[in-house]
């Protein structure tokens, strides 16, 4: 088990941008007809969703709101000796977006740049490698960016996941200080489960070619979608996060030597609705203490858990806070960590 | 413990205004698609404590059938 533990490394400041584009899901209507939208958005609890135009990428969502971050807080970019990109959705196949975010946000050549290629759980993951890398070299500040244009990577016209997915970028600032204590993660992952969500063709193994552009009608219910078209077997989606993410919780704390009550929050990865809300009801976790920004951005993937913090816990998070992150999914992957906030900066939400 | 099981999905399934059998072949009705396979996996989940796997969901055609597995998996 990938159970690590660090010291006096923490998040001192988190921003988010998303597009100004917002996407009324009940009125998403151009494929699929009303009552059917509405049954499914209903149950998914996603009333709005943010669509980047073509030209906007993740990596410009995370320009933005690192600039916003980096101003607000009158940080001397110089000092940022590591910078660390999470997206499934990069600009290129090469150069890796990090480096080229390095030169763009006016870094200094001496930043230790690279990606990390992962979905829902990629924040806790690079959170992870950031507080590690930070440990153990003594580099004081590093950024972590997280983007994705996940509304891209699916077809419009397959209902099993037209309605879910959204985009967003995040920055935030993660600085060595005796202040921050103990944090504590659970990393893990699942290859035998990588059929649940995938994106088939447009790599290296079925490179693109002109029949994977083609779309055709995928199973009895009509839906449509090209091979490089990203799916989801949604109820085997569901049974994973049900088999491993309440352990995977419980585990942590455990190890942490925590109980629930000491938990001040509680940031989940945002599915849908469904699948939080009985998520949270099979742990017992009081509803107040689970922020959603669910129905407003939809799923975000890996993007959704900072997402949440900067939208819901803005006025929440003066003094000491323990919080506990979760995110879970394509891979499979999860990972949970516990980590404390001290007066942690965020910034306004950033509208691009 | 048939009966109780009837109601669960009778109620999982939002199904109004008739009675389910325990022969039935649940994927034939109406009001089942994907969002009702989510639905019924939570309420087992929570009623019986137990996780359906997917591909058992796939070779399971009655009620009967879906309620032997759940007592298997207990």
């Amino acid at each position: 088990m990938a159970f690590i533990e660090f010291n006096n490394v923490g998040i001192t400041g988190l921003s988010a941008a998303v597009p100004a584009n917002v996407i009324d899901n009940y009125k998403y209507t151009q494929y699929f007809a009303e009552d059917v939208v509405k049954e499914i958005v209903d149950k998914i609890g996603i009333a709005e969703r943010r669509f980047a135009p073509d030209d906007i990428c993740a990596s410009d969502l995370c320009y933005a709101a690192a600039n916003k971050l980096l101003t607000d807080m009158a940080i001397d970019r110089n000092d940022i000796e590591l910078l660390i990109f999470v997206s499934q959705t990069p600009d290129y196949r090469m150069p890796a977006t990090s480096v080229l975010l390095q030169h763009r946000l006016g870094l200094a050549k001496h930043t230790m740049a690279f990606d990390i290629n992962l979905g829902c759980s990629g924040f806790v993951y690079g959170l992870s490698v950031i507080y590690s890398l930070m440990q153990s070299s003594g580099l004081k500040k590093a950024l972590l960016l997280d983007g994705e244009t996940r509304s891209r990577i699916y077809s419009p016209k397959d209902r099993k996941t037209a309605f879910l997915f959204g985009d967003g970028g995040v920055a935030a600032l993660v600085e060595a200080d005796p202040k921050f204590g103990k944090s504590f993660f659970s990393l893990n992952s699942d290859g035998s489960l990588e059929n649940l969500i995938k994106v088939n063709a447009g790599g290296y193994r079925n490179p693109s070619t002109p029949q994977t552009l083609q779309e055709r009608v995928v199973d009895e219910f009509g839906n449509i979608r090209t091979d490089e078209h990203g799916y989801m077997d949604g109820a085997e989606v569901f049974n994973f996060v049900l088999r491993e993410i309440p352990a995977n919780i419980n585990a942590l704390l455990d190890k942490a030597n925590l109980t629930q009550q000491e938990v001040d929050y509680f940031v989940l990865h945002q599915a849908n609705q469904f699948m939080n809300s009985y998520l949270v009801k099979k742990m017992k976790i009081p509803a107040q203490k689970v922020p959603s920004v669910i129905a407003k951005f939809g799923n975000t993937s890996s993007v959704s858990i900072p997402l949440t913090i900067v939208s819901e816990l803005k006025n929440n998070l003066s003094g000491d806070k323990k919080l506990l992150l979760s995110g879970f999914g394509v891979g499979v992957s999860w990972a949970t960590a516990a980590v404390n906030f001290s007066n942690c900066y965020i910034s306004d939400l950033v509208e691009i | 413990m048939k009966e109780k099981f009837l109601e669960l999905i009778k109620e999982t399934l939002e199904i109004e205004g008739r009675e389910l059998a325990i022969e039935d072949k649940f994927k034939d009705y109406e009001e089942w698609d994907s969002l009702g396979l989510l639905s019924v996996i939570a309420a087992i989940d929570e009623e019986y404590g137990v996780v359906i796997e997917g591909n058992k969901f796939k070779d399971i055609e009655t009620l009967d059938q879906l309620l032997d597995e759940i007592n298997k998996s207990k």
